[in-house]
């Protein structure tokens, strides 16, 4: 009986084969025997310093290998401090396995110690999720869990284990033939009337923009968007989970749309007969008002989940289906364009940025968060892995830092997680150990995870944190000051002196006051071999610019000052 | 315009608290949902009633379709089908007005299942309407106490012969005589 194992070791044994190297995790009473039983296998257990940080570091993971992320706790309250990083990666479509321990079995109803309905509470932010409860469930479930996380739209799958379904024991049989769910489908077609109306419509546009979604590197179709783009000669708008599906520097680039996007970019859209939405969803950041959005243009929405048809924004032709196999399809029946006239009218559009190039400012010795970021894209050559937080600091990352390579920004998008950065960091970075990767984060979202610096000291994580310190949690003070009279409710924020506190976690931290300080500091984090905090103390009360208003028409945007100094060139 | 959906889902534990909690979630309002055993084994069917739009019934199909353990979605609405509700209703009948209920039960196609001194138990299947007729024929005897099933609903076959009027499907027919 050489197959025998408990529910503990098939769990384990079922993780490697689906290729897990990595777990982020936390032990608990419920999950013990799943934890005694690690010991035996070759999986890296990265233990976090809440569980929150493990489901986050599970989605930077994923985000940075396209591999399936896995997080693991304990019952209770190890799963539900789950739930915030589960509905991050459920927003964003991120592959993850969460794995929970669960009271016994025969203890379920009774309100155990530690029991908590988990799949209950799950149930609307996770992809599917399930209840082990006996020990000849556990290998085939954690088989289907993998395949159900990582195909067609991917998203986040919990199972959660009960104790005796760990300690049980039978025989280990893995099932290599792949998993048949009959009522899954996540491989549809679009039919040939589809593909030809799209077509017409197409190869008929005068002025055509090109929307790049998250959807793009989920379906790895970076080439293909790109071939498509050249021989139509259409330019792409990028979502801000698409950024880095398009070389920033490309151009037929146009930058981010939406609320926070650049003007001309929403400007194009509005004026544009034509949107080819590959692989987004027209969130409300990306639409504003959606009854002008867009008035003269016609739609074509290719999406691998047709419940985004429709959704928010009514469209003219839809091919469901995996993006690479659509854009093979359309690709051959694309006529090649010359958008000369259109081009340009944009070129022209470009002129009147709100947001000018970083470097052609004169250096007032005050410190800007664009300067900061720029300067950091400027130094790691525009190749880092950067993760980010959510806020100002979130915005300026996508206007000032060009992404060139797909899966070089993380940064969580339709929740709007603060917290995410520094885990989700750590697991990009243990994903892809040669990158170079960077923090980006707020003053206030670095203090709701950044126990996690305990991990980074425990685990030898070599990442850089850029702490931009504005002293107030920002974005919700530029909402306060454009929409609530500047009355900053509850928005000044006091935090601890982050070079002391990094220090305390034994890694090399500064703080950075001066212009002429933030190359040589980002330099010297470049050649250290440990991770490095710095505390960038920018300017308090800046804005992003230029911005859509919740709501607002796309070409309502609030612009920048021209007396505000960053904008102020040698011309002006 | 009500919709109804015809949903198999696999019979394994929580299907039901997925499919409410997915109407729940995308704000779709209820109208009646019954759930029970099919003529395969492991397989429930639903019949769900739901007021929306074309393009709300479209979305609400495909985020059906989502949910792993939803194996088919019909949407029944426009199409021929056969669509009934049971009811059972308590109504109060003395030895005076007893006869006459009987009689309007018997119009209506319904049976007496239960008779007690004070009052009778009626069982009615057939339309919504055919229902809400029936029951505003007993509400001047005093309805004590009512339950319905919802909606259950069956598309015709291909090219069948309809046994009686098929507008019910479009449930503007008010005749209350049908057959059943």
């Amino acid at each position: 009986m050489g197959n025998m194992r408990t529910g503990a070791q098939m769990l384990w044994e079922s993780l490697v084969r689906e290729g897990v190297t990595t777990v982020f995790g936390y032990p608990g009473g419920a999950i013990l025997p799943a934890y005694d039983a690690m010991l035996e296998y070759p999986i890296r257990h990265v233990l976090v310093r809440h569980e929150q940080g493990a489901t986050h570091m599970a989605d930077g993971y994923a985000r940075a290998s396209g591999e399936v992320g896995v997080a693991i706790a304990t019952s209770g309250p190890g799963a539900t401090n789950m739930v915030t990083g589960i509905a991050t990666a459920m927003l964003d479509s991120t592959p993850m396995v969460c794995i929970t321990g669960q009271v016994g079995s025969k203890l379920i109803g009774s309100d155990a110690f530690q029991e908590t309905d988990v799949t209950g509470v799950t149930l609307p932010i996770t992809k599917h999720n399930y209840l082990i409860s006996n020990v000849s469930e556990v290998v085939s479930t954690i088989h289907e869990a993998f395949y159900v996380a990582r195909s067609g739209r991917p998203g986040p799958v919990l199972v959660d284990i009960t104790k005796d379904a760990q300690q049980g024991s039978g025989e280990f049989v893995w099932d290599e033939s792949p998993v048949c769910l009959p009522g899954y489908r996540p491989d549809l077609r679009a039919t040939e009337g589809e593909y030809r109306e799209a077509v017409e419509l197409i190869n008929g546009a005068k002025r055509p923009v090109i929307f790049a979604g998250h959807g793009v590197m989920l379906s790895g179709a970076m080439d293909l968007v790109r071939d498509f783009a050249e021989r139509a000669n259409i330019p792409i708008a990028m979502t801000l989970l698409g950024i880095g599906a398009f070389p920033a520097l490309h151009p037929l680039n146009l930058g981010m749309m939406g609320m926070h996007g650049e003007a001309w970019v929403n400007q194009a859209i509005q004026e544009a007969d034509l949107l080819l939405a590959f692989g987004m969803r027209f969130d409300d950041r990306v639409t504003g008002n959606v009854k002008t959005y867009a008035p003269n243009a016609r739609k074509i929405h290719i999406d691998i989940d047709p419940a985004e048809f429709n959704k928010n924004v009514l469209v003219d032709v839809t091919l469901a289906g995996d993006l690479s196999a659509v854009l093979r399809d359309l690709f051959p029946r694309v006529e090649r364009g010359d958008r000369g006239p259109w081009l340009e009218a944009i070129s022209e559009m470009k002129g009147d940025s709100a947001v000018r190039d970083v470097q052609n400012l004169p250096d007032s010795g005050h410190l800007y968060a664009a300067h900061v970021i720029n300067d950091i894209w400027r130094v790691t050559d525009g190749k880092a892995v950067v993760v980010t937080d959510v806020g100002q600091h979130q915005m300026w990352e996508a206007q000032y830092y060009h992404h060139q390579e797909p899966r070089s920004l993380i940064t969580s998008g339709g929740l709007g997680t603060m917290g995410f950065a520094l885990p989700a960091a750590i697991g990009a970075k243990l994903a892809r150990p040669d990158a170079e990767v960077w923090v980006i984060v707020g003053d206030g979202g670095f203090q709701m995870t950044m126990c996690e610096l305990a991990t980074i000291a425990q685990e030898k994580v070599k990442i850089n944190v850029a702490i931009i310190n504005n002293g107030y949690l920002g974005m919700v003070r530029q909402w306060q000051e454009f929409f609530y009279e500047r009355r900053y409710a509850a928005t000044p924020l006091l935090s601890p002196d982050f070079a002391k506190l990094g220090a305390a976690f034994g890694l090399r931290s500064v703080t950075v006051s001066r212009r002429a300080d933030v190359e040589p500091t980002i330099e010297m984090a470049r050649a250290e071999s440990g991770a490095v905090v710095i505390d960038f103390r920018v300017e308090q009360e800046d804005t992003v610019y230029p911005m859509v208003p919740a709501g607002a028409d796309l070409h309502a945007m609030i612009r920048r000052p021209s007396s505000s100094p960053i904008v102020e060139t040698a011309d002006d | 315009m009500r919709h109804t959906f015809v949903v198999h889902v696999e019979d394994k534990p929580g299907v039901l608290n997925r499919v409410a909690s997915l109407f729940r979630r995308r704000a779709f309002n209820i109208e009646s949902l019954t759930v029970g055993h099919t003529e395969a084994a492991g397989v429930s069917r639903m019949t769900i009633v739901v007021d929306t739009d074309l393009n709300g019934a479209r979305r609400l199909e495909a985020n059906l379709y989502k949910l792993v353990n939803v194996l088919r979605v019909t949407d029944l609405t426009g199409e021929k089908a056969v669509i009934r509700d049971l009811t059972l209703i308590r109504v109060a009948a003395t030895q005076d007005t007893r006869t006459q209920v009987m009689q309007l039960v018997d119009t209506f196609r319904g049976r007496v299942v239960d008779v007690a001194p004070d009052s009778l138990i009626i069982e009615a299947t057939g339309t919504e309407d055919k229902i809400e007729g029936l029951l505003g024929v007993l509400e001047p005897y005093g309805v004590l106490e009512m339950v319905r099933t919802g909606r259950v609903a069956m598309a015709r076959g291909q090219q069948s012969v309809a046994t009686e009027p098929t507008g019910e499907s479009t449930e503007t027919d008010d005749n209350v005589s049908y057959s059943v």
